[in-house]
């Protein structure tokens, strides 16, 4: 097990938002966490990435446990997160984002051939590398937030909803980008609101509801799963 | 001709120590949106120290003048940034996740212990700076004659802000402070660590406070333990002139601030020499608050 998720609890304020919950992150897997908006699926990640406070249970990466480690030590056991929203540095340019991705590695040539990797999978960055990212439109903005979680050379890529407000032919290039990332040995934890897009591309996945995990299983078993389809696939919605 | 030119000179000077105080107050407003206002008597103890270690350590008769004076600046920036650092530490650290008004209210409280300790150690009086310590030249250029601790000034601010230029903008612990100034969360996730960008700045706008402080005693040759309000007050109103947050801003800010002060002292009325600055504030606030070049700051997505 790569990454254990174990009763979590957070809360903000006095309110709980996470009841409890547990997740399982293999070695080389693309995990999916689902759920309707508020269900909680943010807050799972700022967790794990630090940068919200643990209330209760733990989260172990390969035998550590993290739940006291601040977020920009999580950074460098090499689990990165590319935020909901992008949250790209809008007054610093593509080229100096992507370098704060790196910003934690102190080897060059790796950085170097990370940089060339980044611009292969999205060319489009390369093409406006000195541009303020601020000018840049959604699509490429969610670029740059994959890339420069790239360029630290992670093992584990937590990405928070990199399909909102992307248009359909732009989601599906974004998604198999992440395949590639995935195939190239980067354990993906993915979440979602467009569940059946993400279901088709990951392993297994979880659908988390108020704050606590109601359903896992295989991503394809989830796809046919009745329930999934009527609470998120089409049904209510 | 001369007058002007004289005006001129003289408000580069000035508004280059401005310029250096005003970079404390956007530096800060930058990563923690909070208005420093101890940091004017952060300046006050600039001055304070120079003149002490002037006057105790005869630094210009072992090194010589460039040395010495080299030396003079750097240990009082390497002081005022320590106290910078400390009063981060003490005053607003505790304070991070209070209501922004608590660090408000702290500042205040801490610019009123900054200053009655400078007057309960040194005294309410002016106290003058040695008036030997650069030879009294004066360089002729263009034809008209200007002292050459007015150039010396404008030279050492032109050089400090050039190398924060460079700093901030072309190295990766600069980026990351930009970075922080925009998004401390996102920051984070880049595994840099917010609280030694927040110590870092803290060191380094206290400093060149500071080292504003000691170009003030050198050039005007007294100074006084409630120096840091007027001063603080400008370099405010500079920073807010070039938009807040904003570095390139603060240096234009207080540079133009120091050449309108002057030239309308000289032109207008020397009365209103300090009223200049507040209705120069004024008319900022109510045409352009975001400042002249706070568009880059506005620029966010
Ligand atoms: N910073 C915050 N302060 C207070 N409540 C929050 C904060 N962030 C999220 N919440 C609340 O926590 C719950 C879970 O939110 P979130 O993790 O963002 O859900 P999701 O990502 O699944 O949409 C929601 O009820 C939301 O309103
Ligand atoms: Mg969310």
């Amino acid at each position: 097990m790569l990454l254990e998720i174990e009763n979590l609890h957070v809360k903000y304020g006095n309110v709980e938002v996470l009841h409890g919950i547990n997740i399982n992150v293999d070695e080389g897997e693309i995990v999916t966490i689902l759920g309707a908006n508020g269900a909680g699926k943010s807050t799972t990640l700022l967790a794990i990435s630090g940068l919200v406070k643990i209330s209760g249970g733990l989260i172990r990466y390969k035998d550590e446990v993290l739940n006291k480690t601040p977020a920009h030590k999580i950074v460098r056991r090499r689990i990165t997160q590319a935020p909901e929203g992008r949250r790209v540095f809008g007054t610093l340019t593509v080229a100096e984002n992507l370098n704060l991705g790196a910003y934690t590695s102190t080897n060059h040539e790796r950085t170097r051939k990370n940089l060339e990797w980044v611009y292969e999978l999205f060319p489009r960055l390369k093409e406006r590398e000195n541009q303020l990212s601020g000018t840049l439109s959604g699509g490429e903005q969610q670029m740059l937030a994959i890339g420069r979680a790239l360029m630290s050379d992670p093992k584990i890529l937590l990405l928070d909803e990199p399909s909102l407000g992307l248009a359909p032919l732009l989601v599906r290039t974004i998604f198999n980008t992440i395949k590639e990332i995935n195939k190239s040995g980067v354990t993906v934890v993915l979440v979602e609101q467009n569940a059946r897009a993400a279901l088709k591309l990951a392993h297994r996945g979880y659908v988390l509801e108020v704050g606590n995990v109601v359903l896992q299983d295989s991503a394809e078993a989830l796809l046919s799963n009745s329930e999934v389809y009527d609470a998120y696939l089409g049904g209510k919605g | 001709m001369e007058e002007f030119f004289q005006q001129l000179t003289n408000g580069l000077a000035v508004g280059g120590i401005y310029a250096l105080i005003a970079l404390g107050y956007t530096m800060v407003y930058g990563v923690l949106k909070l208005i420093n206002f101890a940091h004017g008597d952060l300046f006050t103890i600039g001055a304070y120290l120079g003149l002490t270690l002037l006057t105790s350590m005869s630094l210009m008769d072992s090194l010589g003048v460039f040395f010495g004076l080299l030396l003079l600046v750097l240990m009082v920036m390497g002081l005022v940034g320590l106290i910078g650092v400390l009063l981060d530490q003490i005053a607003y650290k505790p304070l991070r996740q209070s209501p922004r008004l608590s660090a408000v209210v702290s500042a205040l409280g801490a610019s009123i212990v900054f200053q009655n300790a400078v007057m309960l150690i040194y005294g309410a009086r002016f106290q003058v700076y040695p008036q030997d310590i650069l030879p009294r030249i004066v360089i002729n250029i263009f034809g008209m004659p200007v002292p050459l601790i007015r150039i010396m000034i404008l030279m050492a601010s032109i050089f400090m802000m050039g190398a924060l230029y460079f700093f901030i903008q072309r190295t990766k612990v600069g980026t990351a402070i930009r970075a922080a100034a925009e998004d401390q969360g996102a920051a984070r996730l880049m595994g840099i660590d917010v609280n030694r960008v927040i110590m870092l700045v803290f060191l380094i706008g206290p400093a060149l406070g500071g080292a504003a402080g000691l170009m003030v005693g050198l050039y005007y040759g007294q100074i006084n333990f409630t120096m840091g309000w007027i001063y603080g007050l400008k370099a405010f109103t500079a920073a807010i002139l070039g938009g807040i947050g904003n570095i390139p801003g603060a240096m234009v800010g207080g540079i133009l601030l120091g050449v309108i002060e002057a030239l309308g002292a000289a032109y207008i009325s020397i009365a209103w020499k300090d009223a200049i600055a507040f209705f120069v504030l004024i008319l900022i606030l109510i045409f352009r608050p975001t400042g002249l070049l706070g568009e880059r700051v506005a620029e966010k997505i």
